[in-house]
């Protein structure tokens, strides 16, 4: 037991812990406001892997992790106004066409890379480094926590934003109204198709910017599916803050650490067979439902198309 | 007329959408199309691939058509499938040396339905329990189980004669028998009555009607003293229950043995389908036939012409908007022509 307490296994599983937290955290958010909304995203896992894909090519092939990531947002945001155009302006099926976008961008972008990439598998750079000075060489925790690329600072930064959105501003209470509420908010004058429209693009490029991180700063790669359910989790970050965001915060780091569990492992030496580990995230995403599942919470037009008129 | 354009029209959209997506990488789309259907359904050879792929297919599709009318989201196929799938591949060469053959093989079907039906439990106690949204609990529960699975075939069910990590493999006389001399198995059999006794039961019988009223709107079947709950679990069961159904034909029909890694991915290409055929169990063959097709002749694409299977999931992610899109402009219609 001894081996696991070192240093070097406790700086991994941070360091780790936050990489692979950070895309959670990032479409969590995204989601959060898109439920707030009344939305059901369930196409956040394609604007991911959309994100994912452009955000890799663009930073490959210009050389710039910052145009990656401003193309993995665009990338979310694209697939995210399909998403607006069909679930709020035409009021289909949230959940059907959840589903077609999240198949249809895992087909197209696993295309993609086929024709492009399937030969040469190219590798980006390793992406820069922010070190917060002061901070990043305090033992064990300096390292995991205060060096990394200047998005993750921005995407923490990012909770409290929205946390003041949602609290303080007329934004968060008309978000709130589309998705408790629609009617009462039409009857006060607020538009509810572009309040939803503006909370399914922002999930997008939240989605598309975390997908975007994963491929060029936590795998260096884009490989077909890597998103690997990663959506799906956000998802459940979202249902089970509550309207939160700090613990959308807290969620996406508790599941960071059980994602990178193995490279810590690996590194401090014990060998656990990764498919044993790879279980890890889902069943504890299983074992938080059951025990705090009574205290999830959703807005009650959820799922539900506006319609004006319509009882 | 009308119902055969809304199931025609979004079919074409797709092929044409996504024929244009092949256009821009290159690749002829016609030709593409008819290498699929000639490879999938003109040769004697993709006919009977066909055929047999359609028996996993169409047992998915019974268990989603008994939760989609029930309003209920089991979008875990996957997982009950494998993991019954790798019960099955573990069980089955154990029994056949105990028992007589056909014990054996009914024993197995057995044990695959309730491993599946084992494996929705959690999704449903949290959906009737909390009313926690099923499609993300059976999805996650998707996962774990595929992961399971490959624990259990690399280190429980590991059959220690070989190099490769599978299962021990069930001797080819001792899986179920092909038909007529051809080399489709006799699992389309048990699909095809599963998809006809699904028929039945929604449409012909009380328990059917029941699910049906909670899918259509559970707080009137509430009201109506309808235990909800229970019928969340039932209908959750039945579901995952014929997708592990469907993981055990393909094992004991065509594999034979799971290899780690294995996971084919029908699931969620089933939930297009299902809608196509408007959650109507009969109607579901038809559009079975069309995807089997698809995967097969698509396959056979993927290594003669270039285009690799992903293309399939996007023309089915694309019909699916495409219908989405198409019932809505023609509900829309209707309305107006309501309102003149």
């Amino acid at each position: 037991m001894n081996a696991l307490l070192t240093e070097v296994f406790l700086s991994t599983l941070i360091f780790g812990a936050v990489t692979a937290g950070i895309p959670l955290l990032l479409a969590g958010l995204g989601e959060q406001i898109s439920e707030k909304a009344g939305i059901l995203n369930i196409g956040i896992e394609g604007m991911m892997l959309a994100g994912s894909y452009a955000g890799f090519v663009v930073a490959y092939a210009w050389d710039s992790f910052a145009f990656g990531f401003v193309a993995g947002g665009l990338a979310g945001m694209a697939v995210a106004s399909l998403m607006a155009l069909f679930c709020v302006r035409l009021s289909l099926n949230q959940i059907v066409v959840g589903i077609a976008l999240t198949l249809s961008a895992e087909g197209l972008t696993a295309l993609l890379h086929f024709f492009q990439f399937s030969r040469t598998y190219p590798r980006l750079p390793k992406a820069p480094v922010l070190a917060i000075p002061g901070l990043d060489n305090i033992a064990v925790i300096g390292p995991g926590l205060f060096r990394h690329n200047a998005i993750v600072y921005l995407a923490v930064l990012l909770v409290a934003v929205v946390a003041w959105l949602f609290r303080k501003t007329y934004i968060g209470l008309n978000l709130e109204a589309a998705g408790n509420k629609p009617a009462a908010l039409d009857a006060a004058g607020i538009d509810v198709l572009a309040t939803r429209t503006g909370a399914v693009l922002t999930t997008g490029v939240l989605a598309g910017l975390g997908g975007a991180y994963m491929a060029e700063v936590g795998a260096g790669l884009f490989v077909p599916y890597m998103t690997n359910g990663a959506g799906f989790i956000a998802i459940v970050l979202a249902m089970l803050a509550r309207g939160r965001p700090l613990w959308v915060l807290l969620g996406a780091l508790l599941f960071g650490v059980s994602l990178s569990l193995t490279t810590a492992l690996q590194v401090a030496g014990v060998d656990i067979p990764t498919d044993v580990v790879q279980m890890l995230p889902f069943a504890m995403v299983i074992l938080v439902l059951v025990i705090f599942g009574r205290n999830s919470m959703l807005p009650p037009a959820l799922g539900l198309p506006y319609i004006r008129g319509e009882r | 007329m009308r119902a055969v354009a809304r199931v025609v029209v979004p079919i074409l959209l797709a092929l044409g959408v996504s024929g244009l997506v092949l256009l821009a990488l290159g690749k002829n789309p016609l030709a593409y199309y008819s290498d699929v259907l000639s490879r999938g359904l003109l040769t004697w050879g993709g006919l009977q691939a066909t055929i047999t792929r359609m028996a996993p297919l169409l047992l998915i599709a019974a268990g989603l058509v008994v939760s989609f009318q029930a309003g209920i989201w089991n979008l875990g196929t996957d997982g009950q499938f494998l993991l019954a799938g790798v019960i099955t591949a573990a069980l089955t060469p154990v029994l056949v040396g105990i028992v007589p053959w056909s014990i054996a093989i009914i024993l197995s079907l057995i044990v695959a339905f309730a491993v599946g039906a084992a494996w929705s439990l959690i999704p449903a106690f949290l959906k009737a329990s909390y009313g926690i949204n099923e499609i993300i609990t059976s999805l996650m529960m998707s996962f774990l189980g595929t992961s399971l699975a490959n624990v259990l075939v690399k280190i429980s069910f590991r059959d220690p004669s070989t190099d490769v990590p599978q299962t021990q493999v069930l001797p080819v006389a001792d899986r179920l028998p092909r038909l007529f001399g051809t080399t489709v198995h006799s699992g389309i059999l048990i699909a095809i009555a599963a998809v006809v006794l699904v028929h039945v039961v929604m449409t012909r019988t009380a328990f059917g009607l029941k699910l049906r009223m909670v899918g259509a709107n559970p707080r009137a079947a509430a009201h109506a003293g309808l235990n909800v709950a229970k019928l969340t679990f039932a209908t959750f069961a039945l579901s995952a229950g014929l997708a592990g159904l469907a993981g055990a034909v393909e094992i004991l029909g065509v594999q034979g043995t799971v290899r780690a890694d294995w996971n084919p991915a029908y699931g969620l290409l089933v939930v297009p389908l299902v809608f196509l055929a408007r959650f109507h169990a009969l109607g579901v063959i038809g559009f079975t036939v069309f995807f089997a097709v698809l995967m097969i002749g698509g396959e056979s694409a993927s290594r003669r012409l270039g285009v690799p299977q992903h293309f399939v999931l996007l023309l089915v992610g694309m019909l699916l908007l495409f219908l989405a899109l198409v019932d809505y402009l023609d509900h829309r219609r209707r309305l107006m022509r309501a309102s003149l």
